[in-house]
């Protein structure tokens, strides 16, 4: 796929594949084009060029059987906090076509699993940041999604809430084959977790395969090294959202139906 | 479709739960009824026009109806700032569908409100002339509530952040209440003033709402309910537009 904001190319011709039931880590520095990129697999934004298959469907022409397909985890909140954990989830479930008889089993299936039975009445408000987390991630399997993006999932957590959490999603990936699509800046948890990783850099792919693979071609010992190796070590400013700004004029119109 | 009353029913909740917000929103009403009722029932008795309340109360009960309206579309900026609209963006449903039960929702929420000033005014003196025209009073409300909470998601579709509110409810809401022939006749002003009342959207709902409470029509109900509808589905095609184009 490839994504042109004007004369700017975002992502260059970004190619990769995702096997089913796979942890996959897409790794990049800030402004690499992966935020791009995760937009146009999640359907929000159309890529200029390209073809992106999502469980056997073109995301680009089928968006809206495509978005039954997949589960995501923004890495803002995404949850009405003016609402319990029970009725975010029941929106969700409304949104995504669960059938009504199965709403309330699944639900409470998945709030026993992330340990948000006893909260279920309470407020989204009075959660902590892990429970939101968790109760995010709950949600987004409700509609039982083939994959799940998860955009910086561990950002803001504790270390135990932090394992925690990687307990749950690799318990979720053996059980059920979901298939889990994540970003991160923590290399540590990539490594742990990741069966196999792409680094993205300047709209382009520079590396891609397994943790094992991308230290053996760099010569490193921990892929936070072989990462810095592959990118550098100049630090990408964050713009603050000015860049998205800019980009904004030109996606106008842009997102897929 | 269960998607339009699940999105109407958590406007619904999130203002029942909010009581502070249920209250501050209904002391400006009363305000107005208070204030200007009897601060100015006297002078306009003298001046030969009758029970100032009976006038002023279907103004104010169209007040408490468009400020709802408009603020509860504009509550899509807080969805926006907190994200919950992403969920929304995200999911396997069309935009449209999304808008439609939010504006629903809302309006909800500003006839509820409408209804507490009704029952304000009822409480205060102010008689309706006649009970048969409820229908036409109801629709009237419905259609003020829908075309102004269109109107806040269009505001809050092309608005970035609440830096705006101020600027928006200095020069489009309040203008609009002030123009609209809810505190004062239109027929005995200035010619500009009356010429923007005529093109004032809110005017044919005031009128509305007057003319099926107490019988006294400036416009027609015909026109009213004419232009006030036409008017309505034009903002909510406009509206809907708009959400299609919201960037998560």
């Amino acid at each position: 796929m490839t994504r042109r904001f004007g004369s700017i190319v975002a992502v260059d011709d970004v190619s990769f594949e995702v096997a089913r039931g796979e942890i996959f880590a897409f790794l990049g520095p800030n402004g690499a084009g992966k935020t791009t990129t995760i937009r146009m697999l999640t359907t929000l934004l159309q890529p200029s060029s390209g073809q992106i298959e999502l469980d056997g469907l073109d995301i680009v022409r089928e968006p809206t059987a495509a978005r039954r397909r997949f589960g995501i985890v923004f890495q803002d909140s995404s949850l009405d906090f003016e609402l319990t954990a029970r009725e975010n989830l029941v929106i969700h479930a409304v949104l995504y076509h669960v059938p009504a008889a199965e709403r309330a089993p699944r639900i409470e299936r998945l709030l026993r699993l992330f340990d948000l039975w006893e909260r279920r009445d309470d407020i989204v408000k009075r959660f902590s940041g892990g429970m939101r987390r968790r109760l995010e991630i709950a949600r987004c399997l409700l509609h039982t999604p083939a994959v799940i993006f998860l955009d910086e999932p561990t950002l803001g957590l504790d270390p135990q809430t932090r394992n925690q959490l990687w307990t749950h999603v690799r318990t979720l990936n053996e059980q059920e084959q979901v298939t889990v699509f994540l970003t991160t800046h923590y290399m540590d948890e990539a490594e742990r977790v990741a069966g196999r990783l792409a680094v993205i850099d300047h709209g382009r792919i520079v590396a891609q395969g397994t943790p094992q693979e991308l230290k053996e071609q760099t010569g490193s010992d921990s892929l936070e090294q072989a990462f810095l190796k592959l990118t550098g070590t100049q630090i990408r400013d964050d713009d603050g959202g000015a860049g998205k700004d800019r980009m904004r004029q030109f996606v106008r119109g842009g997102a897929a139906r | 479709m269960g998607i339009i009353y699940i999105l109407w029913l958590r406007q619904l909740k999130r203002h029942l739960r909010s009581r502070g917000r249920v209250f501050a929103s209904l002391g400006q009403p009363l305000l107005y009824l208070c204030a200007f009722g009897f601060g100015f029932g006297g002078v306009y008795r003298r001046a030969g026009q009758g029970d100032y309340l009976q006038f002023l109360a279907p103004g104010v009960i169209g007040m408490g109806i468009m400020f709802s309206a408009v603020f509860g579309g504009i509550e899509l900026i807080w969805d926006k700032q907190f994200g919950f609209i992403k969920e929304t963006l995200v999911a396997p449903v069309p935009r449209w569908l999304i808008m439609l039960g939010r504006t629903a929702g809302g309006a909800t929420v500003a006839l509820l409100q409408g209804l507490i000033v009704i029952l304000m005014c009822l409480a205060l003196g102010f008689r309706p002339q006649t009970l048969a025209q409820l229908p036409l009073l109801a629709l009237f409300m419905a259609l003020v509530a829908i075309f102004f909470s269109a109107l806040g998601t269009v505001i809050a579709c092309i608005v970035a952040d609440f830096q705006a509110f101020p600027l928006v409810m200095n020069f489009l809401v309040l203008p609009l209440f002030f123009l609209s022939g809810a505190l004062f006749p239109l027929g005995q002003v200035p010619a500009a003033l009356a010429l923007i009342a005529r093109l004032n959207p809110l005017a044919y709902g005031i009128d509305g709402l007057r003319g099926a409470l107490t019988g006294a029509w400036h416009f027609s109900s015909v026109a009213d309910l004419a232009v006030l509808g036409v008017l309505t589905l034009a903002l909510l095609l406009l509206a809907s537009h708009l959400f299609d184009q919201i960037e998560a």
